[in-house]
């Protein structure tokens, strides 16, 4: 079977359409994320997002809506890290660690409490992009454009308090409320991106795309476009690639995402020793 | 009669317990070049921070420009230089001229969309600064005196009315800092800028201050540079070995002809 005909497909083209929006959206707040040392968030919430997906099996929600039904739960954590960090003189990545584990231990004594699940969680677990269905598809659209007009309204807000965050204050920018938008867009996206690579390997699209445009790119805005495009690169060849080879598409997505950080980091360091620049 | 740009009154501030500040007071009017001075440790950066609105203090008042601290929003009116960034990363990716036009939002209502006058202002404070053939280098790739000039451009480039700068010369070399003040004299002299300078280079206060203020915790002496090395009352309260070290910290390479006047 061809790649031409492959694109045929309608599951084949819900799940490129689909990876595509989320693969854009985990790069544009990745380089964020990643430059405020706040990467493991996605992570954390991805692991938040396993007691959300629980819950919601176990209320019996619809198929299509059970990622949907975690977000208050995924909202209110990211919510919840960021009050931590702020309030409770915790540092980031400990705030990070409590509610991811609080996260999964939900999900655990829910699971246990319904007497186990069926494949359902296990396609969050892993993400099964080539399973979504025509309303995840809407979905996903819907919070990409929500997602994705924030960022350009906050842009440079957001950009101010990535540089430096002091300063973004001395000019007025209320920091903490950005912060506060930063945190929910990525709550929103770790739930969408939940079927494309599963709970287990979010994080690194979130962290890949965004070191491996660092690597390279010149300029804050170059960065996220150098991310979204390595970022949607992989995914549409980690999903070709996983449908040919019969792998799962998250790891396929994941590894493409690495072999692309080598490449980059490589060509960065050729090019500074061509420069006779310290690595 | 005209309004004072800043006007501390009665601030205190405590931390785990201890005072920080204790009842400062002062006040900076219009063209004023003040340059604050104090060991370390003694509550300046508190309160620049305090001035700026990014910590609260806790005791008394400040006023910008006529509007108490709490409510004033007019923050285009005010740049600032702080003394140490996150910009020291060197992996960060922002080139000079999106750093320099990140000094645009603070007059700018949201979403603070970017406009032809702003292209035009940066352009302006690239040629002025210049730091125009640098435009497209990354921050973290410049050394310590060009990251501070790209630094202090973000901090004019609107055009404040009131210039706060937190011990901004600590990185540089005795040459690009001589050039980083003389430029700091000309804003102050040609545009009327008011300056508020922090630092521990008492050579430079004594070359270009107007007022000078030393904190200790407290407001120990606020006057001019000259009057406080000639204070009887200063050289009772230090002694006369450490008023003459702080009236004669200079570098090795300005002693002699550039010395303090």
């Amino acid at each position: 079977m061809d790649l031409g005909e492959l694109i045929r497909y309608g599951f084949m083209q819900r799940a490129l359409i689909a990876g595509t929006l989320i693969a854009t959206l985990c790069a544009i707040l990745g380089v964020f994320l990643v430059l405020r040392r706040f990467s493991l968030i996605g992570d954390g919430l991805a692991h938040v997002a396993f007691g959300g997906v629980a819950v919601a099996l176990l209320l019996r929600v619809e198929p299509a809506y059970t990622a949907v039904a975690a977000i208050p739960v995924v909202l209110l954590s990211s919510l919840g890290i960021l009050k931590l960090t702020e309030k409770a003189r915790i540092y980031g990545d400990a705030a990070i660690g409590i509610v991811s584990s609080f996260g999964i231990a939900c999900g655990i004594l829910l699971t246990s409490v319904a007497g186990g699940f069926n494949v359902d969680l296990f396609s969050f677990l892993f993400g099964n992009i080539l399973s979504i269905s025509r309303d995840e598809l809407l979905i996903a659209a819907a919070l990409f454009c929500i997602v994705v007009v924030t960022v350009v309204f906050f842009y440079n807000d957001l950009f101010a308090i990535t540089f430096d965050e002091e300063l973004a204050k001395s000019s007025g920018i209320r920091a903490g409320r950005i912060n506060g938008v930063l945190v929910v867009l990525t709550a929103l996206t770790v739930v969408l991106a939940m079927k494309l690579v599963g709970i287990m390997l979010i994080s690194a699209l979130l962290i890949v795309p965004a070191v491996t445009a660092l690597q390279v790119a010149r300029g804050f805005r170059t960065t996220i476009l150098a991310a979204a495009g390595c970022a949607v690169f992989s995914v549409v060849a980690g999903i070709f690639f996983s449908f040919v080879m019969n792998l799962p598409a998250g790891g396929a997505i994941v590894m493409i995402n690495i072999l692309l950080f080598v490449v980059a980091y490589a060509f960065r360091k050729t090019q500074m020793r061509g420069r006779g620049a310290l690595p | 009669m005209p309004v004072d740009v800043l006007q501390v009154t009665g601030v205190g501030f405590r931390y785990n317990a201890a005072d920080v500040l204790s009842d400062i007071s002062f006040h900076v009017r219009s063209g004023d070049y003040l340059g604050i001075v104090g060991p370390n440790g003694s509550g300046k950066s508190t309160l620049i921070k305090a001035v700026l609105g990014l910590v609260q203090p806790m005791r008394g008042s400040i006023t910008l420009f006529g509007t108490p601290s709490p409510q004033f929003t007019s923050w285009r009116k005010i740049g600032y230089l702080p003394q140490r960034l996150k910009f020291a990363d060197p992996h960060f990716p922002g080139t000079v001229e999106e750093i320099v036009r990140l000094g645009l939002l603070a007059g700018k209502k949201f979403p603070r969309t970017r406009t032809r006058r702003d292209d035009e202002a940066v352009e302006k404070i690239l040629l002025l600064m210049g730091i125009a053939p640098i435009r497209k280098r990354l921050i973290g790739e410049l050394s310590g005196g060009q990251q501070q000039r790209v630094l202090l451009a973000r901090a004019v480039v609107g055009g404040p009315d009131l210039l706060i700068l937190d011990e901004p010369t600590t990185a540089l070399d005795p040459e690009t800092r001589d050039n980083f003040y003389a430029f700091l004299h000309e804003l102050n002299r040609t545009h009327n800028t008011t300056v508020i300078l922090v630092t521990h280079d008492t050579w430079s206060i004594g070359k270009y201050a107007t007022r000078f203020l030393y904190v200790d915790k407290r407001v120990v002496f606020d006057g001019t540079f000259d009057d406080f090395c000639q204070s009887g009352e200063m050289t009772a309260f230090f002694g006369l070995y450490a008023q003459h070290q702080i009236c004669h910290r200079h570098d090795p390479e300005r002693r002699g002809s550039n010395g303090p006047r």
